[in-house]
């Protein structure tokens, strides 16, 4: 089932939580909300859900307006960020819970129940547990009970706030890809929260990027990271490298030297901010040519990078490239020699603060 | 994410603390003026039911879309039933007195029997919360920090004064105190300190039910405080003792001072537990609640109501204070 | 609690800190003034209740007990608790989903006016009653036209008992329904429960334990009331007269040990108020563990 938002506003008191937000999730795909902490994303799923109520704008669900639906009515299965689980019942009876309370007359019987929740249990992989009680599972079994137990009702749409927020990184990563594989077996249009970019772009058929209750992009995740549309998204995936600078007769004049500027990328004159991932870096040792002059405080190893730590020689400022190892050892720098970083590669945006969290 | 919207959300309805409090003083100033005109029940009866709808009212307007159920009965309930049997008979006292001229409510209020009393209650009070404050500390700090033989026992007693009846005590604590007494033959025989029917009665009276609020309230800012702190205290230099008396006590001030003043108030309209040790000599050992008793014994209700008033206007001031109280040392707690 | 003097001075804290631990000699004499003034105070007084009833040995404590007026007390006052803890009940559920779990303009005012009989002496809260209801009352002149009474006689009582008691559910459930959160009844609304589902089967059982503590402490408040009840009651023996107001009337008639005979029924209840308090403490930070 699609799911369209249409300038959904919602604020507590002064802050603004969502700010006109429009959105398209495609059926059966995979979503993820992704942002820092704070900027409106979980708002956007319990809006979504209809646990939050928004100030205007509207919820369409396969083109009907859901807006004034209660959550009750939405048909949505929501996976909680502490799971929510029911703490005096069995594990067996959270699953069975949206089963039982269904008005009598489409209600299944006991024994259709029982055969359901067992069904649920085993696609979780936890049919074991079944007699257990919350408290006594791990956090990674939890996750997948919350799962199953949103699944019982059949809902039209999952929503999942910070479905791994809560785990450590070993048990998140397992649980990732079996999140993945579920969601493809399931073909159940999904929408996950997080703040975390590797899970958003890992896992996402589609990454919506959220910040300060406004949408920067959406995009596949390779589109998002490849081609930032906004500083934001620039900043907030990955690590970059950032620059400040004027245009002179069409390369960027920056405090340590000069960056070459993809043809149309501003007026002479103009102010612009320019960011480069550390691996767009070639590290030379000419003196001449385009590219910004840096001192080498340390190079790391990393498996097959390194990662190489400078500082440029006039602006102080601290960059970072990375190079293949093997190329390192060619190089053979010495923490305190002036090198010259040139990128490749380099993204461009009209000059202004921009502050990653 | 959740928890600033939280924050943010639980923030919101302060705001409208403001026009809520003004719209209810406006509404019981209106019941005080119809109550003072002639026809008094059907007017006074009706503004508080306008206020009741008012309030009714208030609510139901953001009662729209609320997730969880229950919103709107659950508040017709609380309303109904916090106005039918609080609210509107509490009201009554404040109304009666409006009746009174001032010349009635001052000659009420300013006999010297009740005169005397405001005394013996305001100042016995005050003591009974003080010593309560010093064993109340020293009881929280015994159960909380030390292991011994009988902490709990202690500690599940420490509520006793909550769940004995008041009359009970009131006897239990007279035959103690008695001439003939476990305590009373020691201190008056030998000692020729009188405790039984006089001002100090109604002191030890005052302490024992007001003992589990400074406990109460102290025990779990102490459980809660972390014992970094003192390590940190410690580790800059500070010995035991001004580790104490810097560290730990400052932050017991705010629970100190709510515990302190929980059982002040407590203690201003205490009764059964008090009667029976004060041996109520006027002028000398009658409460503020005995006075009203003994009026309304003598059918004097405007009396009666006239030195009520008097009381529950103490009593709500004390009321605010203490929640003040809690709202300062719930912000001092969080900020740190 | 194990062990005998040896860890009376032992250990500063569970922890057994050095820079946390208080010296000895302090710790001697907190310990020994707080038991001190706590055997003086409290444990005194109740020791004295149950010795003076036993004074004159057992069959003049049962005789105390079967007395006719002893008994039409006990039954008077189990009728005002049988009464006012339901109704107690209801409001203390209703206020306690609405104030934990719902956020509205006007919530804090709501929480400050239900402790609002806490702070009012006792003696007054008999008093409204009597303004109200009494034959120079509000309601006297068309209650005594319509054959009923309140005031000196049953109806007076329970009221006076529900002013008395009216917080104490409420404030037991609202901290421990807020300490909960609202997640649990949201996921129950998610998977399509009614509100008395999400209320029976995922409140209730969470705060059952809280629940039974706030009923138990309203009913021994209800049953050992006496200010509020003396100032309604107008002392009928054999009428009007509930536990309380018996061990007084007992007591200024000098019958001692039959007052505190009567008295030590209510200290009983006390005691088992207070048992009853350790145990669901002890079973709600079980829960709050396992649940961490």
């Amino acid at each position: 089932m699609s799911i369209r938002v249409e300038h959904i506003n919602k604020r507590f008191g002064d802050f603004v939580a969502l700010n006109d937000v429009t959105l398209d999730v495609p059926d059966g795909k995979l979503t993820a909300l992704l942002g820092p902490s704070g900027c409106g994303k979980t708002t956007l799923l319990r809006v979504i859900a209809g646990l939050e109520q928004s100030d205007s704008g509207r919820i369409l669900f396969n083109g009907e307006d859901s807006s004034n639906a209660h959550v009750r009515e939405r048909n949505v299965g929501f996976v909680f960020q502490h799971y929510a689980l029911f703490r005096h019942m069995t594990v067996f009876e959270n699953v069975a819970f949206g089963l039982r309370v269904k008005p009598r007359r489409e209600r299944l019987s006991d024994s259709e129940i029982r055969a359901k929740v067992t069904r649920l249990l085993e696609l979780v992989h936890l049919d074991w547990l079944g007699h257990r009680y919350p408290a006594q599972l791990s956090g990674g079994q939890r996750q997948r009970i919350a799962l199953a137990r949103a699944l019982a009702v059949e809902p039209r749409v999952l929503l999942l706030d910070e479905p791994f927020g809560a785990l450590d990184a070993k048990v998140r990563k397992d649980l990732r890809r079996w999140l993945r594989d579920l969601h493809h077996q399931l073909g159940l249009t999904s929408i996950f929260v997080t703040h975390d970019q590797e899970e958003a772009l890992e896992l996402a058929d589609q990454v919506v990027l959220i910040n300060k209750g406004a949408i920067e992009q959406v995009g596949e995740p390779a589109q998002v990271y490849s081609q930032p549309a906004t500083p934001f998204v620039q900043s907030f995936l990955g690590h970059s490298n950032f620059f400040e600078g004027r245009v002179v007769s069409g390369a960027l004049q920056v405090e340590d030297g000069g960056l070459a500027l993809p043809a149309g990328s501003g007026d002479e004159g103009a102010r612009l901010s320019a960011y480069v991932r550390p691996h767009e870096f070639q590290v030379t040792r000419e003196t001449s040519g385009p590219g910004v002059e840096a001192k080498v405080a340390r190079a790391l190893e990393l498996g097959a990078l390194a990662r190489i730590e400078l500082v440029g020689v006039r602006s102080g400022r601290p960059f970072e490239a990375e190079i293949p190892k093997r190329e390192l050892a060619k190089l053979a720098l010495v923490p305190g020699e002036t090198v010259r970083l040139v990128p490749d590669a380099l993204r461009v945006f009209p000059a202004q603060e921009v502050a990653a969290e | 994410m959740t928890d600033l919207a939280l924050k943010r959300q639980s923030a919101g309805p302060q705001g409208w603390r403001g026009p809520l409090v003004w719209g209810g003083l406006a509404l019981g100033g209106a019941a005080v003026y119809f109550g003072s005109q002639d026809s008094l029940l059907p007017s006074g009866a009706l503004t508080s039911v306008y206020a009741l709808f008012a309030l009714l009212g208030l609510g139901l307007v953001n009662a729209r879309s609320r997730v969880l159920p229950g919103f709107r009965l659950s508040l017709a309930v609380t309303i109904l039933m916090l106005f039918l049997i609080i609210l509107i008979p509490l009201s009554a006292v404040f109304i009666n007195t409006a009746q009174l001229s001032w010349a009635q409510i001052w000659s009420a209020v300013s006999a010297p029997r009740a005169v005397a009393s405001y005394k013996l209650s305001f100042t016995a009070s005050l003591l009974a919360a003080a010593v309560n404050v010093v064993f109340g500390l020293i009881l929280a700090w015994a159960i909380t920090r030390y292991r011994f033989p009988g902490r709990k026992l202690v500690d599940a007693l420490i509520d006793l004064p909550f769940a004995l009846p008041t009359a009970v005590a009131g006897i239990a604590l007279t035959a103690l105190y008695a001439k003939n007494g476990w305590f009373g033959s020691f201190l008056e025989g030998q000692l020729g300190i009188k405790v039984a029917f006089s001002q100090l009665g109604v002191l030890v009276a005052l302490v024992f039910i007001g003992l589990p609020f400074v406990v109460r309230t102290v025990q779990p800012v102490l459980e809660d405080l972390d014992a970094e702190f003192e390590e940190a205290a410690a580790s800059l230099g500070a010995n035991r003792w001004q580790t104490v008396w810097r560290v730990v006590l400052p932050a017991l001030y705010p629970a100190l001072l709510t515990g302190f003043a929980m059982a002040f108030a407590r203690a201003l309209g205490e009764y059964g537990s008090v009667i029976f040790i004060a041996g109520n000599i006027p002028l000398v050992s009658e409460i503020t609640p005995l006075i009203i008793i003994t009026k309304l014994e003598q059918y004097d209700y405007a009396g009666a109501t006239a030195i009520a008033a008097v009381m529950l206007i103490v009593s709500f001031a004390l009321l605010l204070a203490i929640n003040a109280l809690q709202v300062w040392s719930s912000r001092r707690t969080e900020r740190s | 609690m194990a062990g005998g003097t040896a860890s009376l001075y032992a250990r500063g804290r569970q922890t057994g800190r050095a820079a946390t631990r208080d010296p000895k000699w302090a710790q001697v004499l907190i310990i020994g003034l707080g038991l001190t003034f706590f055997a003086l105070f409290l444990l005194a007084p109740l020791a004295l209740v149950f010795t003076e009833a036993l004074r004159k040995g057992w069959s003049a404590y049962f005789g105390a007990l079967v007395d006719r007026d002893a008994q039409s007390a006990i039954r008077l006052t189990l009728l005002a608790a049988a009464i006012a803890v339901p109704v107690n009940l209801v409001f203390g559920i209703a206020a306690s989903w609405l104030i934990a779990k719902h956020r509205f303009r006007g919530r804090t005012l709501l929480t400050t006016l239900i402790d609002l009989p806490f702070s009012v002496s006792p003696v007054i809260a008999g008093l409204v009653y009597v303004l109200v209801f009494s034959s120079q009352g509000w309601f006297g002149p068309w209650l005594q036209d319509n054959g009923m009474k309140v005031i000196f006689a049953v109806p007076g009582i329970v009221l006076a008992t529900v002013f008395v008691t009216f917080p104490f559910i409420a404030r037991e459930l609202i901290p421990l329904m807020e300490s909960q959160g609202t997640e649990e009844e949201e996921a129950a609304v998610v998977l399509g429960a009614g509100g008395l589902t999400t209320f029976l089967r995922v409140t209730l059982p969470n705060v059952k334990w809280g629940l039974l503590y706030g009923v138990i402490l309203c009913n021994a408040r209800a049953m050992g009331e006496f200010g509020a009840v003396s100032v309604v009651s107008g002392h009928i023996r054999g009428l009007t007269n509930t536990m309380p107001l018996h061990v007084e009337i007992l007591y200024n008639e000098y019958q001692f040990s039959a007052a505190f005979a009567v008295a030590s029924l209510l200290a009983l209840l006390a005691l088992l108020t207070l048992l009853i308090k350790t145990v669901v403490e002890w079973r709600v930070a079980r829960a709050q563990r396992e649940g961490a």
